[in-house]
Formats: structure tokens, C-alpha cells, sequence
């Protein structure tokens, strides 16, 4: 699987809560978008779609959510998406104002795919608050592509719809750092990674290992789902 | 020190969360490790829940979950 639906690639949008991503969703699909509910949950689920260059995209805007690890309805709508759909590229929306906080779920993401692009927003914020962002240190840093932009003018939008491109068609590969675990997770990691060699290659086994020492049960409830 | 131990209007730095499970992974993606410097905002009458200051947000804990943040003072100049 390439995280293609027919023609187009699928691209999954995530952020924290109130980061504008609704704003870059509406920014990049305008008004061909459609609303359901993720299958067997409440949660809200919106597709849109956009064209760049003659290709089609599929937006998927996930919950806004801070983690994808606690365990909310909306935070396993979001995990599940991007592990177990493997999107052509997936999007994460941060606040520029408020970094720090932000890049946890950029993390989380990160661990479970490489094929990650920030978009930086609220720039204009930042910029009011004299918070000045050194973009390409940021970039060098995370390992993936960074992108400013003030969704609510529609800045950086054209910037962000040509790194989904570079992504997605595979022209860029982000190289996100990889967290080393302590010694102790390291090795159960090991001794797990070999009994989950029967799932499907797209899967993250790394990061299924590392719930399943969490205890995180829903893992394997998905898993029996997809399998 | 504990968290909810931090008068309001006062400033803490954390140690250390001593919470496990869900509360301890909520308290991390909330941007709570160590280092990171807390203000207690108010609390309610009976003490429960108290607003917290953040990395920014405003945030409310009860007492007992509060507990589990060990913090130590710190003054401002
Ligand atoms: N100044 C500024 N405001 C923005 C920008 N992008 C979005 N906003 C505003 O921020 C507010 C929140 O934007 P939304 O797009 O609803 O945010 P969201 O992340 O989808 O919020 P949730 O639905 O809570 O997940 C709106 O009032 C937007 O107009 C931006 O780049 N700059």
C-alpha cells in the first residue's frame, strides 16, 4: 500500500486542540469537503479534497487532540488513523506561540511514521507576541519538513500544499529523530519485535512494541479489528 | 512539596510526578516534567479543583491528583 485511495493520496491533518487546523483545512480543500462520523465512534470525521500539479489529494482532518496516547475516543480516531491507514503523508498543526507544548504530539506522531510535515501556524500570533521561530534549526532538529503559515490569510498555504506533494509522491522523505528508549525498554522492544513480524509491513512495529509495554490494550482490540 | 500544597499567587518548579497510568501520561502531555515552572491561579472554596498556570494554558486539578506533582518554591525577583 502507497497511502493511495484510488488516484489520489490520503493526507491525514493532525494538531492540538484550537492550533487553526480547521482553518488549514478549510484553507486547502475549500468547500469540496464532506462530514461523517468515524465508524462505531461520536467523533466528527471531515474529508476534503484539493488538486496540486494534476495530482489529487484526500485531506483527512483528524481530532485535535495533545497526545495520542491517553486514550480518548478522539486520541485513538487519530492513533489508529495514522497506524493503521498509513497515510501517503500526515500534517501536524502547531501553534507557533506555544511551541513547547505542541511538539509533544509532534513527537508521538513522529514515532509512528516518517512521512511527517509541520505547519507552523498562528505565525502572525507569534509575531505579535515577539516570539521569533528559527525555522530551519527547527526543521534540523525535528528531521521533518517545517512550514509557516497564517491560515487565517491563507499565508504559507501554497508552501504547505508543495511539501504534501514533495511528501506524499515519495520526492522527500523526512528523517524524524528516533527516541532511543532507556537499556531496559530497548531490550523488551527486542524480544517483542520478533512474534510481531506476521503483521502487514505497514504497520509500525516499533511502535505497537512500545504499547504493548504501556499496557495499552486497545492496540490489540484495533489490531483483531484490521487483522 | 506538592503541588497542591502551592498557595496561590505562588510559583513552583517540578521535581517530580509521582502519578502512574493515565494520570501520570495526561500530566506529561500536558507539558508537566520536571523543570517546568507551575503557578497556582486560585482554588475553588473547598480547595477542589484548583487552576494551575501551565507552559501557558490554565489548568485544573483536584488535590488529589495535585499530590502527585512534587514541586519545590521558587521566588520571583
Ligand atoms: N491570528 C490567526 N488566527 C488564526 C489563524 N488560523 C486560525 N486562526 C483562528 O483561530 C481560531 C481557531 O481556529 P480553528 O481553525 O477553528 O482551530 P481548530 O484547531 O480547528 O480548533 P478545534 O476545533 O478546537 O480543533 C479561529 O478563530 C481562526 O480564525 C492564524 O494563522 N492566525
Amino acid at each position: 500500500m502507497d497511502g493511495k485511495q484510488g488516484h489520489s493520496y490520503v493526507v491525514a491533518l493532525a494538531g492540538n486542540p484550537n492550533t487553526g487546523k480547521s482553518t488549514v483545512f478549510n484553507g486547502l480543500t475549500g468547500l469540496r469537503q464532506h462530514t461523517g462520523n468515524w465508524p462505531g465512534k461520536t467523533v466528527v470525521q471531515a474529508r476534503g479534497h484539493f488538486k496540486y500539479k494534476g495530482q489529487d489529494f484526500v485531506l483527512v482532518d483528524l481530532p485535535g487532540t495533545y497526545s495520542l496516547l491517553a486514550n480518548s475516543p478522539e486520541e485513538q480516531v487519530a492513533r489508529n488513523f495514522i497506524c493503521f491507514e498509513h497515510p501517503a503523508a500526515t500534517v501536524i498543526v502547531v501553534d507557533a506561540t506555544c511551541l513547547e507544548r505542541n511538539l509533544n504530539l509532534v513527537l508521538q506522531v513522529t514515532e509512528i511514521t516518517n512521512h511527517v510535515i509541520v505547519c507552523l501556524n498562528l505565525m502572525d500570533e507569534a509575531r505579535r507576541h515577539r516570539v521569533f521561530i528559527d525555522v530551519p534549526t527547527l526543521e534540523q532538529e525535528l528531521g521533518v519538513p517545517v512550514i509557516p503559515t497564517t491560515a487565517r490569510s491563507k499565508q504559507g498555504l501554497a508552501e504547505l500544499k508543495e511539501a504534501i506533494h514533495l511528501v506524499s509522491s515519495g520526492k522527500l522523505t523526512p528523517q524524524p529523530v528516533r527516541l532511543r528508549y532507556n537499556p531496559m525498554v530497548e531490550e523488551k522492544i527486542a524480544e517483542i519485535l520478533p512474534r510481531l513480524e506476521t503483521l502487514p509491513p505497514v504497520y509500525n512495529k516499533r511502535w505497537i512494541a512500545l504499547r504493548l509495554i504501556d499496557g495499552d490494550s486497545s492496540i490489540l482490540e484495533e489490531m483483531e479489528v484490521k487483522i | 512539596m506538592t503541588l497542591n500544597q502551592l498557595p496561590a499567587g505562588k510559583l513552583g518548579v517540578v521535581l517530580c510526578i509521582t502519578a502512574e497510568g493515565p494520570i501520570r501520561r495526561r500530566m506529561l502531555d500536558l507539558g508537566l516534567v520536571p523543570g517546568t515552572i507551575v503557578k497556582t491561579l486560585r482554588s475553588s472554596p473547598a480547595g477542589n479543583p484548583t487552576a494551575y498556570l501551565i507552559r501557558g494554558s490554565v489548568i485544573a486539578f483536584r488535590s488529589n491528583t495535585a499530590n502527585q506533582v512534587l514541586i519545590r518554591t521558587i521566588h520571583r525577583r
